[in-house]
């Protein structure tokens, strides 16, 4: 593998504290050091000046629907996408078909990764049995096999008298729990936001009460069995202050927010529009402000895609028939910097930890680090770059997504996994 | 988007006016009889129903005829709906045969604004899930005004399962944009607070006699169990604290009429002697069904 040196970035690494000019050299597939003037001798010269050099983002939420909805995406398509929105490890949740709930499966998605993809594919296993939520998975098994987390994303786990062995189970293993925090007898039926928007359009409401609930019992639940606890996208104004308060009582819990949560409200919906239909859905004004507010003040660890990808047809259906969820990859970083940096919210750093140390932190990952000896995952990113978001050059196999046309300042420029440049901005 | 009609939210208050006036001169007034016109001669009409219906599909029909237009009803029960089309596959293949305009009726809100983003031809929005029903608010607004000289200062009372109606909402849209004082009534789960912020002029309460009182128009809607998805008021005492008795009558102004766009459920929302009583104005507001459709059709074909 040859030598590559990146040179005269501004290298953030927010799990050494690192932000300063420098140069990175990667050999044999790691980190071999990171200081200025490095000697090119061999190696490759990537010159980065006026870009930030990051270690390669984290997307711990992705839905890539290998095996069973390769009519939608594949490993191969899914990471391609996930490369080219700087991203070099993507966390595959379980709602495949199978359900990844037995480490065959899990074997199977780390054997296909390990043949197409061009990013790294960590898999998340399921907390119960086809993530009905009745009985659990083979959680050890799975963990052993590679799975980082256990999650029944999609679903919630509505029986509290499960999700409590699951966290019992889960701790004993080592891995945190995942939940999809939604209510289902609150939420039945519903297809947006319960609020004025839904409202006026004659559609049927999810409360932000359906995510409440959960995120509440939950906690209670995590604090009784020791647990280490995530929130997957979280998007109301109290489901954030639970977050915080449990937080400040010392509990290991964790949370992560979206890109569409924090640029999207519910009434910003075009309406009947399937791209803006997914769970949680777009929340109101408020809620939007807290997740950000949650974000700029530590309570939110991580930004996390919910790439969801789903083909054209099964969106092109009366808006109440439609599936839920948009794809997210390339746009993930542009509505970052937008929403959470150029708006003066958060440092760049810190939106770098949002990609990278935080995820790799919850999920107890040996990247999210540009440290001499890990692996050479990296992100190089231009805060500044004026680029237009076209649907049609979409490396996903599925095309929903709210922000096609949108133009966005700053994006990704390379991403870099195990040493290879897998994507760069053409 | 092509010139529709797709609610009556969008709609501006001259042109429901202008909507209003031409249907006044298709309405079978005092011994006059109604000749067939050849206003939309030649015009090709496709009533699409994916949602049974009796009195629009037939209303619509009938206005078409009278205005010369070849009308064809498709129902989705015995269509190629039914061996399981998809919505968007159904309208291209209708489109393809270039019809005039396609009047459609569907049960999931945005249906026919969805296919509007898609399709070419003109679609008349026909009832669209718990979203609007701007036909019926027109003909609503037809037969008030045949008892009123004007809907400015009007005040209306719509009551029932608002959250779930469509001929609510496009009522209180076109209400709201004449400066009618507009109450709705109904249980708690079935008439959430933002129903107020959805157009100027509009109050709530959970008290029939409240929203009655000073009542200038009382407009029944049906109760719409087929869209609840749970029991969200308890169905055994509905009728005893929202159905509209003979009692009511004496808190509205004197000459108030009731309205209801159909079909009624004698005992559950409305009593009987109400429903059949001087004051019901329901048969004509299926006569005016016709004449506003009929000036509907002409606008978006004419």
């Amino acid at each position: 593998m040859a030598k590559l040196l990146i040179r005269n970035g501004r290298v953030i690494d927010p799990a050494s504290g690192r932000d300063e000019t420098a140069d990175v050299l990667i050999d044999q597939g790691r980190i071999a050091a990171v200081g200025r003037n490095l000697p090119a001798g061999q190696a490759e010269v990537l010159d980065a000046a006026g870009l930030v050099v990051a270690p390669g983002f984290i997307d711990m939420h992705a839905h890539l629907r290998e095996p069973g909805f390769e009519h939608a995406e594949t490993i191969e398509t899914g990471c391609r996408a996930a490369a080219a929105g700087g991203f070099t490890s993507v966390c595959a949740m379980p709602n495949t078909s199978p359900v990844n709930d037995n480490p065959t499966v899990t074997r199977y998605i780390i054997e296909r990764a390990s043949r197409h993809a061009c990013v790294n594919v960590f898999p998340i296993g399921a907390i119960t049995a086809g993530s009905q939520g009745e009985t659990l998975a083979e959680i050890g098994s799975m963990k052993n096999a590679g799975a980082v987390a256990v999650s029944d994303d999609g679903k919630p786990v509505m029986n509290a008298r499960v999700m409590r062995r699951a966290l019992e189970t889960a701790r004993a293993f080592d891995l945190p729990v995942i939940q999809h925090c939604e209510d289902l007898n609150l939420s039945a039926g519903g297809d947006m936001h319960e609020g004025y928007t839904s409202v006026r359009l004659g559609l049927r409401g999810i409360p932000a009460c359906a995510e409440d609930v959960i995120v509440a019992r939950d906690l209670l639940l995590a604090e009784h069995a020791g647990a280490r606890y995530h929130v997957a996208h979280i998007s109301t104004r109290r489901s954030v202050e639970m977050v915080a308060q449990a937080k400040a009582k010392g509990l290991p819990v964790t949370c992560e927010a979206t890109p569409h949560h924090i640029s999207l409200a519910d009434e910003d919906m075009v309406p009947y529009d399937s791209n803006y239909k997914m769970k949680p859905p777009l929340r109101s004004r408020e809620d939007v402000a807290a997740v950000i507010e949650g974000i700029a003040s530590g309570v939110v660890d991580a930004i996390a895609t919910d790439h969801a990808p789903h083909a054209g047809s099964e969106k092109m259906q009366e808006f109440e028939r439609c599936p839920f969820g948009i794809i997210g990859f390339e746009t993930a970083l542009g509505l970052a910097l937008e929403v959470l940096y150029h708006s003066g919210k958060i440092s760049l750093p810190r939106l770098v930890a949002l990609f990278t140390s935080g995820p790799a932190r919850i999920l107890k990952l040996d990247r999210g680090t540009l440290a001499p000896g890990a692996p050479a995952d990296v992100t190089i990113f231009d805060p500044e770059l004026v680029w237009t978001y076209d649907l049609n050059n979409t490396f996903s196999k599925s095309r929903n997504s709210p922000y096609h046309g949108r133009r966005f300042r700053g994006g990704p420029v390379a991403t870099i996994v195990d040493g290879e440049i897998v994507w760069k901005r053409e | 988007m092509p010139a529709g009609l797709l609610g009556i939210e969008e709609l501006s208050r001259g042109e429901i006016e202008a909507i209003l006036a031409r249907a006044r001169d298709f309405q079978p007034l005092g011994n006059h009889t109604f000749k067939r016109l050849d206003l939309l001669k030649g015009k090709m009409i496709v009533n699409l129903f994916y949602e049974a219906s009796t009195r629009t599909r037939t209303s619509f029909e009938i206005a078409a005829k009278r205005l010369g237009a070849d009308a064809i009803s498709i129902t989705a029960a015995g269509s190629s709906v039914s061996k399981g089309e998809s919505l968007v596959d159904t309208l291209n293949t209708l489109a393809a045969m270039r019809p005039d305009a396609i009047v459609m009726r569907h049960s999931a809100s945005g249906a026919p604004h969805f296919l509007a983003r898609h399709l070419p031809t003109p679609i008349i929005n026909a009832g669209d899930g718990t979203h609007e029903h701007p036909t019926q608010a027109l003909l609503d607004a037809r037969t008030i005004l045949d008892h009123r000289p004007s809907l400015e200062g009007l005040r209306v009372a719509i009551i029932g399962d608002i959250v779930h109606s469509r001929v609510a909402r496009s009522n209180i849209h076109l209400l709201s944009k004449f400066g009618v004082d507009i109450v709705l009534c109904g249980p708690a789960p079935l008439l959430p607070p933002e129903m107020a912020r959805i157009a100027p002029g509009v109050t709530l309460t959970h008290n029939i006699g409240e929203a009655i009182r000073g009542a200038d128009v009382i407009m029944m809607l049906r109760v719409q169990l087929e869209r609840q998805h749970e029991a969200a008021f308890p169905a055994g005492e509905y009728f005893q604290f929202y159905g509209l008795r003979l009692e009511h009558l004496e808190l509205a102004k004197p000459g108030a009429i009731v309205m209801h766009p159909g079909p009624i459920n004698r005992g559950r929302e409305i009593a009987s002697e109400v429903a059949d009583s001087q004051v019901s104005v329901i048969l004509n507001q299926v006569e005016n069904g016709v004449a506003v459709r009929m000036a509907v059709l002409e606008r978006v074909l004419g």
